[in-house]
């Protein structure tokens, strides 16, 4: 009763929710300069005559994990110093500075971008978590989920890849971040006030005036006007060129895999009546036929890639018959994918010839940062063993020896161990080029028989299920990229694959065949314990 | 030397009267102790205390000029040990640590202390490391002044306030002959703020006066019967004198108006700031804390003061009490005083307010907006619009971004010398078996979660090997215990390795060697390998645990030795030998390292000398994206990028610029026959004139070797 008649009460509020603070959240990994940004505003309200207070929560979180720096800032009333809190509040923040694009996801999850108050300003670089790298495949998390939140909880947002700003210009990401905070208009102080506290920090003083300074331009392009230009800048938020390279490729069920424009490079007369034969493909098809083609020829020989097109050419005429114009030829264009994938199985040959390339040293050189007059050499730690030693031999011979198991832990004991190879030094050079020559020996190898066995068995399955389920055929293509890596871990990768292909085979007559195929490709690429693999066996096992 | 110097921070702490002190809280706690004019300090790092401990070290010459010693305890049993030194002397004394677990260690002393009670002001600050961030148990150090009856003041978050309860705090301390507790939470350790400085103050009575004029009475001493009128001093002398103390100088404090008002709130000093936060979202409040409830404010949360609890709660329907955690110590005291004197007034507390987890100033809000609906509902009137997210946390695309956002755990820093020890660990479990493996406390912590996932147990600092002595069973798999270099020296050789050689206990042990107390800033330690002026450094491990009996010990100088450490440990798990076996795997901390390098290598550089600058990468084309490397890893400086490539599904490894070449991911690749993608790049600076030559002429047959296959081979891009 007595609450009712609260509520109707026909009083005032007993008070307005006076005037609070300033506050301003700074949501940093360890390490990334939070803690020089959060000095850096302080000085700056301080040096206004406001009272300011931060507080921070490094903890554990001091070496990589996600942190939490505050800020709060008023001026104070006739000689009263206002009272600050010691953490944000959930919908009562002013500004969140982000630090890294996930963070700014975080922060929106604590509930501290609200569209009324925040302002957010974020970097949508991305610096990955370990749960995201440890992925045996594709793990990174989706940008575009972030993106969309921002969308409809910033008051206005500031998002722009600082990271990349701050290198280009000399300088840590702070400095970024303190330019856009500055171009923001969040604060009621002058952009002279800002670089004056960059200027009394001492240390790296240029290159963090020019970032500051890059970054305000970057805010509001056309300064003439003074004030932010804020309704430019969700435009401005648009994913970088950096950006799009770092988005994971659209890997979904039925891959409507990117289409990526035929390479117009040509001019290898040898090439040439192999190109012509991709003009025959559905035209779906042809750019993932074209990549795949000059992936084989480059990995072996000319001969390679018309064996790689005849068995394309089969697997498309068995499209067209199960009428896969209906599905943009999907079953056409992953065959030309994933058949390029098994035909360059990785062996050592591979490898010598991928270490011995021109382009590789230009490639490291770059990386490095080679200046003239420096001098570079490269090792790399190589650990063979007497398989891929074996692998090598020619088939029958190779299988002499795997029938005798004491001749092969012998050989094995003097092949395997850890060879720290100096790439760049003559004799080291001369033994990578000679095995990386020897590309005649691979296609009577012992090794290539095996792989050629577990490739004809994999298309025949999925030619046999293309006419019964067009959808299950294209994903047990793809199961293909199950396959890879070198020794222990492609020996994992074959029984992940042998695994979901026996499961496939227990479920095809269902209608959602092709789901579950989906599901356990995802769950093998997803965790390298294969616990996730083998609980969706296990669920499946269940109903059929 | 510490992560952090402080060099330029120390000299705020020679401000004189008048001028104004600006920084973190830690630093004004510090200026706080020589204002107050102690003549020792000591204590043991860890969040949030660290800072003051790095500061203390750093200021040497501060501390010289005002004669305080500067202890670096051992351990917190340690510190408080040297409390003792107030007992018979008029020696002012503080000892600091990160609380409850350093209090649990220090507790002995504490109690024993408390008992015969002090002459010189003795004061404990304990850094209460509760609440969101926090890196241990959720706990209250309360209960630990409670029973040994020392008392607690827990100030409001501001600087001014905090400095002068320190220096009322050996006041009180004096008066009451109690050693007290100032405790501090984690955000005011690391708040900035200011106040006006004093001058610092130079004890009159030295230590020195204290050795050449020794006293003891025996009645200080907790022995029978002595400890029992001890216990009676305390109830009928102590405790009297510390409450008139703190009645007298008015540690407490009021707010807002106190004349008439139906309700009213108790908080303990530490929640002030967000108690006014919270009352002005509900229009209580302005942001300057001009009140529209009075607000009692315990500074001095035991022992609580009868006389003010009931001068202030009489004639109030009602009063909340804001104190954080359980159990609810103060809501009893007060319901306690009320009964007692037949107050009527009601109590609310952990029934309007949560009884754990931080008291942010949203929760403090719904608790007193609860409160004041129920017994004052007028004052709130017609509220003003709260802060609410829940809306917006609400909407679709924010649940969808609760699926997408991974977590980020903490993880061992670029290039940390423990990474190759756990995936060492790694590979021996997959030759041998998962085995029970007790943790401890220490940046080697992370192993417990991703990618390692190694880890049961962890029962504190020091107690790893401890902690596996139930499992001295022989004939099946061996436990595994991992400590630190820091645990080791607090109580480890004893506690842990002494134990085990006692009782035979054929399990192994790893002890984590990074020359430094790494996980709380980098301090010194005694095995640290860096020489200091003021302490002694340098003390082997080895030679600590052979000394102690430990027969099977192996020193492992360079822990990114793969092959090695992992071979090591398979011989320590096989081994057929009684008792212990004990690796000691050593390598500096590059967190400190680099600091320490970095800047020679540059100077190296500049001047011209021949420096060879090593970098990892990783060749993307033979790469095919497994990330089984990162299973084994998880170094920042290792990422996955996404290749330009249609034929490619999986992103592949590439390691960034900030790599420091601690070779780790090329180790692993190699012990555990991953894939040949790594590789180290040496980049000769200022290289010699042989250096050149010999390079010039390699790479000129090189490239006539890579012309001559390019040409022959059917271009198939454009090169």
């Amino acid at each position: 009763m007595m609450k009712d008649d609260t509520i109707h009460l026909p009083l005032a509020a007993v008070g307005p929710a006076t005037e609070r603070p300033i506050s301003i959240a700074i949501v940093a990994m360890g390490g990334q300069g939070g803690g020089v940004l959060t000095d850096w505003i302080v000085k700056l309200a301080e040096d206004q005559n406001w009272v300011a207070q931060s507080t921070s929560v490094p903890g554990v979180a001091q070496r990589t994990g996600a942190t939490i720096y505050y800020v709060e800032m008023m001026p104070p009333l006739d000689g009263r110093k206002p009272i600050l809190a010691q953490m944000p509040t959930p919908g009562d923040v002013d500004v969140v500075i982000a630090s890294e694009f996930m963070e700014a996801g975080r922060s929106i999850l604590r509930g501290i971008v609200t569209p009324k108050r925040t302002t957010l300003i974020a970097s949508n670089h991305r610096s990955l978590s370990v749960t995201e790298k440890i992925a045996p495949g594709e793990g990174i998390a989706d940008n575009s989920a972030v993106t969309g939140a921002i969308g409809v909880v910033a008051k206005r947002e500031i998002v722009f890849n600082m990271e990349e700003l701050a290198v280009r210009n000399g300088s840590v990401i702070s400095s970024a971040m303190f330019g856009a905070l500055a171009a923001s208009g969040a604060l009621p102080f002058a952009r002279e006030a800002y670089l004056d506290i960059i200027r009394k920090s001492g240390k790296g003083v240029e290159g963090s005036i020019r970032t500051f300074e890059a970054a305000m331009r970057h805010v509001e392009p056309d300064d003439t006007e003074g004030g932010p230009a804020a309704t430019e800048l969700p435009a401005q938020a648009a994913p970088s060129s950096e950006m799009a390279a770092a988005s994971p490729p659209n890997l979904g069920p039925s891959a409507p895999i990117e289409t990526p424009a035929e390479s117009s490079f040509d001019g290898d007369p040898r090439l040439k009546p192999l190109l012509a034969r991709i003009q025959s493909l559905p035209v779906e098809a042809r750019a993932m036929a074209d990549a795949g083609l000059r992936k084989v020829v480059d990995y072996q020989d000319v001969a390679y890639g018309a064996e790689y097109l005849d068995l394309l050419d089969g697997l498309a005429r068995d499209d067209a018959a199960a009428g896969g114009g209906a599905h943009a030829f999907a079953f056409t264009t992953n065959a030309a994918k994933y058949l390029a994938n098994a035909m360059c199985y990785d062996d050592v040959i591979r490898v010598a010839d991928l270490k011995t390339r021109m382009q590789r040293r230009d490639r490291i050189e770059k990386d490095m940062g080679l200046r003239d007059g420096q001098v570079m050499q490269t090792t790399e730690f190589m650990h063979p063993r007497m398989e891929e030693v074996n692998g090598l031999l020619p088939a029958g011979l190779g299988r002499w020896i795997e029938a005798r198991p004491k001749l092969f832990a012998w050989l094995d004991k003097r092949v395997s161990k850890g060879r720290r190879v100096k790439t760049y030094s003559l004799p080291w050079f001369a033994a990578l080029y000679i095995m990386g020559g020897m590309r005649f020996l691979r296609r009577r190898s012992l090794r290539h028989q095996g792989e050629v066995a577990h490739r004809d068995q994999w298309l025949a399955t999925a030619q046999r299920l293309l006419n019964q389920n067009y959808a299950l055929a294209v994903e047990v293509l793809q199961f293909q990229r199950l396959v890879k890596g070198y020794s222990d871990t492609h020996a994992r990768g074959m029984s992940k694959f042998d695994k979901v292909m026996s499961t496939v085979t227990l479920l095809e007559t269902r209608d959602d065949a092709a789901d579950w195929a989906r599901r356990l490709r995802d769950a093998a690429v997803k965790d390298g314990s294969e616990k996730q693999l083998d609980g969706t066996i296990a669920t499946i096992r269940t109903f059929v | 030397m510490a992560e952090r110097s402080f060099a330029r921070e120390v000299e705020d702490l020679r401000l004189g009267d008048g001028e104004e002190f600006r920084g973190e809280g830690i630093l004004a706690i510090t200026k706080a102790l020589l204002q107050s004019g102690v003549s020792y300090v000591g204590g043991y790092q860890g969040s949030p205390i660290s800072h003051l401990m790095d500061v203390l070290a750093d200021a040497k010459d501060v501390l010289d000029e005002l004669g305080v010693n500067f202890q670096s305890s051992a351990n917190e049993a340690t510190a408080a040990a040297m409390l003792s030194a107030s007992v018979m002397y008029p020696l002012r004394g503080a000892v600091a640590w990160k609380s409850t677990v350093g209090t649990n260690v220090a507790s002995d002393a504490l109690a024993n202390l408390a008992s015969g009670g002090v002459t010189g002001g003795a004061m404990v600050i304990v850094g209460e490391d509760y609440g969101e961030g926090s890196s241990i148990m959720q706990e209250r150090t309360h209960a630990f002044a409670m029973k040994s009856q020392m008392w607690l003041l827990d100030p409001r978050p501001d600087h001014t306030c905090i400095v002068d309860m320190i220096e009322k705090g050996f006041q009180l301390s004096e008066a009451s002959n109690t050693p007290v507790m100032l405790e501090v939470r984690v955000r005011s350790c690391h708040m900035h703020g200011s106040f006006i400085a004093k001058d610092n103050v130079k004890p009159s009575f030295t230590l020195q006066d204290a050795l050449n004029n020794p006293k003891r009475d025996l009645s200080r001493i907790v022995l029978p019967p002595a400890a029992y009128v001890q216990e009676q001093e305390k109830i009928k002398v102590r405790m009297p004198a510390a409450i008139d103390f703190i009645h007298e100088h008015k540690l407490n404090e009021y707010f807002g108006p106190q004349e008439n008002a139906k309700t009213g709130i108790v908080i303990q000093g530490g929640m002030y700031n967000n108690v006014i936060r919270a009352l002005q979202y509900l229009g209580l409040s302005d942001a300057y804390g001009t009140l529209k409830l009075p607000i009692y404010c315990m500074n001095v949360t035991y022992p609580v003061i009868d006389t003010e609890v009931a001068e202030f709660c009489r004639g109030k329907d009602a009063v909340l009490m804001v104190e954080e955690g359980q159990p609810e110590y103060l809501e009893q005291a007060i319901n306690t005083v009320l009964r007692r004197r037949d107050i009527n007034t009601k109590v609310a507390g952990k029934d309007v307010l949560p009884m754990g987890g931080d008291y942010t100033a949203q929760v403090l809000m719904e608790g007193i907006q609860a409160f004041l609906e129920q017994h004052d509902p007028m004052i709130l009137g017609n509220r003003p619009p709260v802060p609410d997210a829940r809306p917006v946390l609400d909407l679709p695309e924010v649940k969808r971004l609760r699926d997408v956002v991974p977590p980020r755990p903490p993880g061992l820093c670029t290039g940390c010398p423990e990474r190759p020890i756990f995936a060492s660990m790694k590979l021996v479990e997959e030759e041998l078996g998962e085995h029970h493996v007790s943790a401890d406390i220490g940046c080697h912590l992370f192993s417990i979660l991703p990618p390692f996932n190694i880890g049961a147990t962890t029962m504190g600092f020091g107690l790893g090997p401890a902690s596996t002595s139930a499992f001295n069973v022989k004939g099946a798999k061996k436990s595994i215990a991992i400590m630190g270099d820091g645990g080791f020296w607090h109580n480890g050789l004893t506690s842990g390795i002494g134990n085990a050689v006692f009782n035979k206990h054929d399990g192994v042990f790893i002890i984590v060697d990074n020359f430094y107390s790494s996980a709380t800033g980098g301090q010194d330690i005694p095995s640290s390998r860096a020489w200091n002026k003021n302490r002694q450094t340098n003390n082997s491990i080895t030679k600590a645990v052979e000394g102690i009996g430990v027969n099977w010990v192996r020193q492992i100088d360079r822990t990114y030795d793969v092959t090695k450490m992992r071979d090591t440990l398979r011989e320590a798990l096989t081994s057929t030998e009684e008792g212990p076996k004990v690796i000691v795997a050593s390598s500096e901390c590059m967190l400190n390292k680099q600091r320490r390098v970095k800047p020679l290598v540059n100077k190296a550089i500049k001047g011209g000398e021949r420096v060879v600058k090593e970098r990892y990468g990783v060749d993307e084309d033979v790469c095919t994206g497994d990330h089984a490397c990162m299973r084994l890893s998880g170094c920042p400086s290792l990422s996955v990028k996404v290749l330009d490539d249609p034929l490619r599904d999986d992103p592949v490894a590439a390691i960034d610029n900030t790599c420091v070449a601690c070779g780790n991911c090329g180790e692993v690749a190699e012990a555990a026959v991953l894939c040949p993608s790594f590789f180290r790049a040496d980049v000769i600076h200022n290289p010699t004139k042989w250096d050149q030559f010999k390079a010039k002429w390699t790479m000129k047959v090189i490239t006539y070797l890579q012309r001559r296959r390019a040409g022959r081979r059917v271009q198939v891009a454009v090169a």
